[in-house]
């Protein structure tokens, strides 16, 4: 029988509750231990939720690219379900990352949106960019030639992110002090452990919506084979969709 | 180069000369372009109530009407091939599939080149405030040529993929822009010292090697993953 115990995502439980762990840590630490910055004072604190989203994103954007090469070589829906999955959620957490930013920009400079902090520009064209992954999977309706357009559309999309930093960060001349550089060094010391925590909590997020996703689309796919043995119409409902099909294993 | 076998560029010849055939013969994508790069300084005119633009506002104008004017021909590059039939031909003949690739990018090269040999003396004319001496004109000659080389290899790509898709024209729209904003980016902050008012300035070259690289990386990827897209 197929009831594989991918129906009930095995690792699921532990990784939302390492999630949750992570996360309460990496904020608790960050708005009791850490200092409050004297500039922005306490509005700062929303650094240790953005920043961590920015790099997420990015990743997970990146990770979306890689499968997509993966599944171009080898034609294995598998990773053309992961490269859906990874940019659906790096589209989430870069909503998150923007508004985020907003917020920020709104509590530090008096505006919503500044044009001169080129990282954010970058994201919003990123995001406007990644929002037509759905559009472009949607109007396909051949499923093997869905798959493949979007491999194309994902790794096009991830070989423009950096071109893309590029061309924002030199059109504007005036660069504001980076409050992370390459190294973290910039960081006071304080900062730093609530700062990682974060990033390694937000990834932790992003791996347990990711794999919660994964788990609805193989339980969904494996419920309509069982359908389909009992000799029931299946029911797909829509004959469109912008998910990659599944053949339930 | 010439480990390439020759029937590649062979077959890219002849795909290219069916396109600028096919567009001299019954002029639609080029009158088109021209057209409405055209109605777009007038709607400059009125919108900005400006008579002479100059500056970084005359590489805006100028840009926008250049990139939405390359929009129309990107979503008209494969239409004829896909609704005619072209497109089984060109898969049934036994060559490298990067000839089309080729041929199409050199095409929609050509269209942008022949339209802005119209759209910029007509820009000059129209709205341009000062107009650049020789050594401007030459230096904004090399910006369109590295801007068009980028927007060509972009085009072909999203148009290869739009085209296979129910909603064209909308597919070509929302992704070729964001894609080519890198392009904008650089051409339109490279062009506009070119436009200042005190005399043409100097070209930053850190624009043009942020347009050589742009056009050498989609390059390189439009070679690498066209292949996917003309499968079956």
């Amino acid at each position: 029988m197929p009831t594989s115990n991918r129906l009930y995502g095995p690792r699921l439980r532990a990784l939302a509750i390492a999630t949750t762990v992570v996360l309460l840590g990496a904020f608790v630490l960050a708005a009791f231990s850490a200092p409050i910055e004297a500039d922005q004072g306490f509005s700062q604190k929303i650094f240790y939720v953005h920043v961590p989203l920015a790099i997420v994103t990015l990743c997970g954007f990146v990770f979306a690219g890689i499968c997509a090469v993966q599944y171009l070589r080898s034609g294995d829906s598998r990773h053309d379900l992961r490269s859906y999955t990874a940019i659906h959620q790096s589209l989430i957490f870069c909503v998150g990352t923007l508004l985020t930013g907003a917020i920020w920009a709104k509590a530090s400079w008096g505006k919503f949106w500044v044009w001169d902090e080129p990282t954010l520009v970058s994201f919003l064209i990123v995001f406007l960019l990644y929002a037509c992954y759905q559009p472009l999977r949607f109007s396909i309706e051949d499923p093997e030639r869905q798959s493949r357009y979007a491999a194309v559309f994902a790794v096009v999309a991830g070989a423009f992110v950096p071109i893309n930093f590029a061309a924002v960060r030199l059109a504007d001349p005036l660069i504001h002090p980076r409050v992370l550089n390459t190294a973290g060094g910039d960081l006071p010391d304080g900062m730093r452990l609530p700062f990682y925590l974060a990033i390694v909590g937000i990834a932790l997020l992003f791996a347990t919506l990711y794999r919660y996703e994964m788990t609805a689309k193989h339980s969904r796919a494996q419920l309509r084979a069982l359908r389909r043995r009992l000799g029931e119409d299946a029911g797909d409902g829509v004959n469109r969709s912008a998910a990659p099909r599944i053949a339930a294993s | 180069m010439s480990a390439r076998p020759p029937a590649t560029l062979a077959a890219a010849r002849a795909v290219l000369a069916k396109e600028l055939r096919l567009e001299r013969r019954a002029p639609q994508t080029l009158v088109a372009m021209a057209l409405y790069s055209s109605t777009a300084y007038v709607v400059f005119h009125f919108a900005l109530a400006r008579d002479t633009v100059d500056g970084s506002l005359a590489a805006g104008v100028l840009w926008v009407t250049l990139t939405l004017a390359a929009l129309l021909g990107i979503g008209r590059l494969f239409v004829s091939d896909r609704d005619e039939g072209g497109l089984e031909g060109f898969l049934l003949a036994p060559v490298d599939r990067s000839a089309l690739l080729l041929a199409k990018a050199a095409a929609l090269l050509a269209f942008l080149v022949a339209v802005q040999l119209v759209a910029v003396p007509l820009f000059a004319i129209l709205l341009l405030g000062p107009a650049p001496g020789a050594g401007g004109w030459l230096r904004l000659v090399l910006v369109l040529l590295l801007a068009d080389a980028g927007i060509a290899v972009v085009g072909t790509l999203v148009a290869a993929i739009a085209v296979q898709t129910r909603a064209r024209d909308l597919i070509t729209s929302i992704m070729a822009l964001p894609l080519l904003l890198p392009v904008l980016i650089a051409a339109s902050r490279a062009t506009a010292p070119l436009f200042a008012e005190a005399g043409a300035g100097a070209l930053a070259g850190r624009w043009l090697a942020i347009l050589g690289l742009y056009d050498l990386l989609f390059a390189l990827l439009a070679w690498a993953l066209f292949d996917y897209l003309v499968e079956d």
